[in-house]
């Protein structure tokens, strides 16, 4: 190549871009600080990762499937419907369940499976049928919400196994258990992605998957395991949220889609698959969790609060754009 | 001399279409195999076969002599067959190292990537590949990728090799550093089967040759006992002479042209001016800055400074429905980014920038439409079903055909074409350039850019640009070797 048409060499930033979000989180501390007392305290920040918690699992989930290239709408339906549908078939038929007499211990395992089973749906409709992932996903989205609503018609679940109720509750180590359930897999989706054959076939999977086929991986089966692994997540995610909250509503996690999508793509991870790392949704989940404490803070009234969401996603992007010199996706 | 790779009577069908109809080849041991066909002969379909990546309806494939492995086992296809296959099987997304360990990168527990990236410097070493392993491969340019990719077809220890038209997006220089490698691997006994449209290529590296048409064998030959004419003919199934460019004298009026153009880092000073019915090649290496020049005259980029002018009206730098709306067409580089929708359905595609004209209030009469795309079908002979088939579905010189028809439906007054013919077969290229010569005979003035030489004949002039500059304009009658070398800056 000639000088001529050489691009202008850019310094090797790809490899830190995961952490493009840190000097804002840097920032946000520090204009928390200044805003307001309480903000950086203990209590404040742990309470902050609380809630973030069940959220961040969900994008830990979408990470995964917008690597490998897919799409999910439906694991927002997931976090509400596998633990409410769990607790059903537990409880006595007079708290509101099925009344099968099946143990409490039970519930979480039931819960996991009821998110694998929505993920293998999710997998079998787009992999074997080749279907469009986000109107598959869509339409799940609803279903699933559906099939919360129609056995609970619509009611809160309150009487909860003991079990349902300890992870989403619980301290260790002067932490909630959650952040550091949550924690614990974010640690392994980095490990798994960023280290194991299988974890980078994703990006394969995502970037190109005639050549991932070509090289022999076995594209079907890893992106099917994706979906019941996203299932499982937003199962697990629900259990949290059921803990946290003591009860499992009809709105659990109904419109939380938008944000898991947000954190994801500031944090860096491609719409159009093979591009991101879960350290970047990270940042991404912690961005949003921030912002979110601080408007809370300041008394900005919750009906406001989404248009500040919308303008952050948007300068991140602008951000990134500039940053990385290459145009968003 | 004993066969290394055969392929016997294989059939294969994609829903209606027959892409093999028991087809068969019998490559000998340590040669350069070409395999010639016209677009849609069915060459592609037989190296996903012969490389495991298709399993075939019916019929065998054999290495030296005994069968292949089952589908399922990638790993020993890959011992027996590596391919360069006509899309690019590299993944932008992830680093020049990852790639040429896909699915390798380690053989049990955790990856160490210090380690994977000494072993893709050692491996780019071995076959002087110079590029950085810790690029990300979508940085890289077409040849840099290419190699990335012979490279690690080549790291499987495979003593067969596949290119399939590995030369389409290559220019000059870099098809000779192609050939280079070729012919060293060679000597170490290495089959190869060599896929192109370029027949001169065939014959410079290949020995034997295996002509597919309409998804049937028709011949194999050595290829020094097969004239150049002889094998057009078994492509087309038709005696066909070399295209004849007319000669024809330019009007007075021009109908294209800058002055100044400049892009900083691409191209200086380009100053030029196209007359009615005149054709005005642009010629140079890769990294002359021709296709900048001309997507520059169209509109697809801006210029840093400097003017043009089309049809007498001076355009908006960088505004293609301006540069359209004064009367210009062009044919993009890349027809599946910039040329063609390829879910909207020829006529759709055809009739683009007059649907404005086809109907009142935004609309667009469907009968109008479908009126001028059969008579643009007509004139251009592209092989459809119909206008209503998608575009995506035609085989690349078809598509191209569809591209010009765009360029041609509002008869422009200067026409920008950048390589009309890569990737197109014999007759489809005829077709191509002929269709710049009547459009230029109906008054237009045409650009042509190109790496090809035969597109560069219909020219009444060459400019030869060299770092980003015209430096020669070069009437009519030049030899091959003449202008080749103005472009590589051998000869002022
Ligand atoms: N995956 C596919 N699905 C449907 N049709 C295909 C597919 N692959 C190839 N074809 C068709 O098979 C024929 C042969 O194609 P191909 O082998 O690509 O030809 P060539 O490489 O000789 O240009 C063409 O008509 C093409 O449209
Ligand atoms: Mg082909």
């Amino acid at each position: 190549m000639t000088t001529l048409t050489a691009p202008a060499p850019r310094l090797r930033l790809g490899r830190f871009r995961d952490l493009t979000l840190v000097p804002v989180i840097v920032l946000l501390l520090i204009v928390g600080a200044f805003l307001d007392p309480i903000f950086l305290t203990t209590g404040n920040l742990t309470n902050v990762l609380q809630q973030q918690a069940s959220i961040s699992l969900l994008v830990l989930a979408e990470a995964m499937i917008l690597i490998s290239g897919k799409f999910d709408l439906s694991l927002e339906s997931t976090v509400g419907m596998a633990p409410a549908l769990a607790v059903m078939l537990v409880i006595p038929a007079t708290a509101g369940g099925f009344g099968l007499g099946l143990p409490g211990m039970l519930v979480i395992p039931l819960c996991l499976l009821v998110g694998a089973a929505i993920g293998a749906v999710n997998g079998f409709l787009i992999i074997k049928f080749q279907l469009s992932a986000f109107i598959v996903t869509l339409a799940m989205q609803i279903i699933v919400h559906g099939l919360q609503l129609g056995p609970t018609e619509g009611k809160t679940l309150f009487e909860l196994p003991e079990s349902m109720l300890y992870l989403g509750s619980a301290t260790w180590l002067g932490l909630p258990a959650s952040v550091w359930i949550a924690g614990v897999l974010f640690v392994a989706g980095m490990v798994g992605l960023g280290y194991f054959r299988v974890g980078r076939s994703l990006y394969a999977i995502g970037g190109n998957s005639d050549a991932a086929r070509a090289a022999g991986i076995r594209v079907d089966r890893v992106l099917w395991g994706v979906f019941i692994l996203g299932g499982m997540l937003a199962a697990l995610a629900g259990v949290l949220e059921t803990g946290r909250l003591g009860a499992v509503g009809s709105g659990q996690g109904v419109g939380w889609i938008f944000m898991v999508f947000a954190a994801a793509v500031i944090g860096g991870v491609s719409m159009d698959g093979g591009k991101g790392t879960i350290l970047g949704a990270l940042t991404g989940v912690l961005v949003i969790g921030l912002v979110q404490n601080i408007l809370t803070l300041k008394g900005v009234s919750g009906f406001w609060q989404p248009v500040v969401y919308g303008f952050i996603i948007l300068v991140a992007l602008m951000i990134s754009r500039v940053a990385g010199g290459k145009a968003q996706d | 001399m004993k066969t290394h790779v055969e392929a016997r009577n294989v059939v294969k069908r994609f829903g209606s279409t027959v892409a093999l109809n028991g087809a068969s080849i019998a490559i000998a041991e340590g040669e350069t195999h070409a395999l010639l066909g016209r677009n849609g002969a069915g060459k592609s379909t037989l190296v996903s076969i012969l490389t495991g990546l298709q399993r075939p309806d019916a019929g065998e494939v054999l290495f030296s002599g005994e069968a292949a492995p089952a589908l399922a086992d990638r790993d020993a296809w890959r011992r027996q067959v590596a391919c360069v296959y006509q899309k690019p099987t590299i993944i932008p997304t992830l680093t020049v190292a990852e790639n040429l360990f896909l699915n390798r990168q380690t053989d049990s527990g955790m990856i160490k990537w210090r380690a994977l990236r000494a072993r893709a410097r050692e491996l780019l070493a071995t076959y002087e590949v110079d590029v950085d392993a810790e690029a990300l491969t979508g940085d890289l340019d077409v040849e840099q990728r290419q190699l990335v990719e012979i490279a690690r077809a080549l790291s499987f220890g495979a003593r067969f090799i596949i290119l399939d038209e590995p030369t389409a997006r290559l220019d000059g220089p870099a098809i000779e550093r192609l050939f280079v490698r070729m012919r060293a691997l060679r000597e170490q006994g290495v089959t190869m089967m060599y896929i192109s449209h370029h027949l001169d290529e065939v014959y410079e590296i290949c020995q034997s040759v295996t002509v597919f048409r309409d998804a049937r064998h028709v011949l194999t030959r050595p290829v020094a006992d097969l004239p150049h004419d002889d094998l057009v003919t078994a492509m087309t199934g038709e005696a066909t002479v070399a295209y004849e460019s007319r000669t024809r004298t330019p009007g007075e009026k021009v109908v294209l042209s800058s002055a100044g153009l400049t892009l900083a880092g691409r191209y200086q000073d380009v100053d030029l001016s196209v007359r009615s019915g005149e054709v005005v090649g642009l010629a140079g290496s890769a990294s002359s800055g021709k296709v900048g020049v001309a997507e520059t005259l169209v509109g697809l980029r801006k210029a840093d400074s400097g003017t043009v002018v089309v049809n007498g009206a001076r355009v908006k730098p960088g505004d293609v429905p301006a540069a359209l709306k004064a009367g210009l067409g062009f044919v993009p580089e890349d027809r599946h980014h910039e040329g063609f929708v390829p879910l909207l359905s020829v006529g759709e595609n055809a009739t683009i920038p007059i649907a404005r004209r086809l109907g009142r209030f935004g609309t667009v009469s469907p009968a109008k439409r479908r009126g001028k795309a059969v008579q643009l079908i007509k004139e251009l002979d592209i092989k459809t079903e119909g206008p209503d088939q998608p575009v995506g579905d035609l085989s690349g010189g078809n598509a191209q055909k569809v591209v010009f028809a765009r360029a041609l439906v509002d008869d422009p007054a200067a026409l920008v074409v950048i390589n009309p013919t890569a990737g197109v077969d014999v007759k489809a290229k005829q077709a191509l350039l002929g269709a710049v010569e009547d459009a230029v005979e109906r008054g237009a003035g045409a650009v042509v850019v190109s790496d090809e030489l035969d597109d560069l004949r219909i020219c009444d002039r060459v400019l030869v640009m060299f770092h980003g500059r015209i430096v020669k304009d070069v009437p009519r009658g030049w030899t091959d070797h003449e202008l080749v070398a103005v472009m590589e800056g051998i000869q002022p």
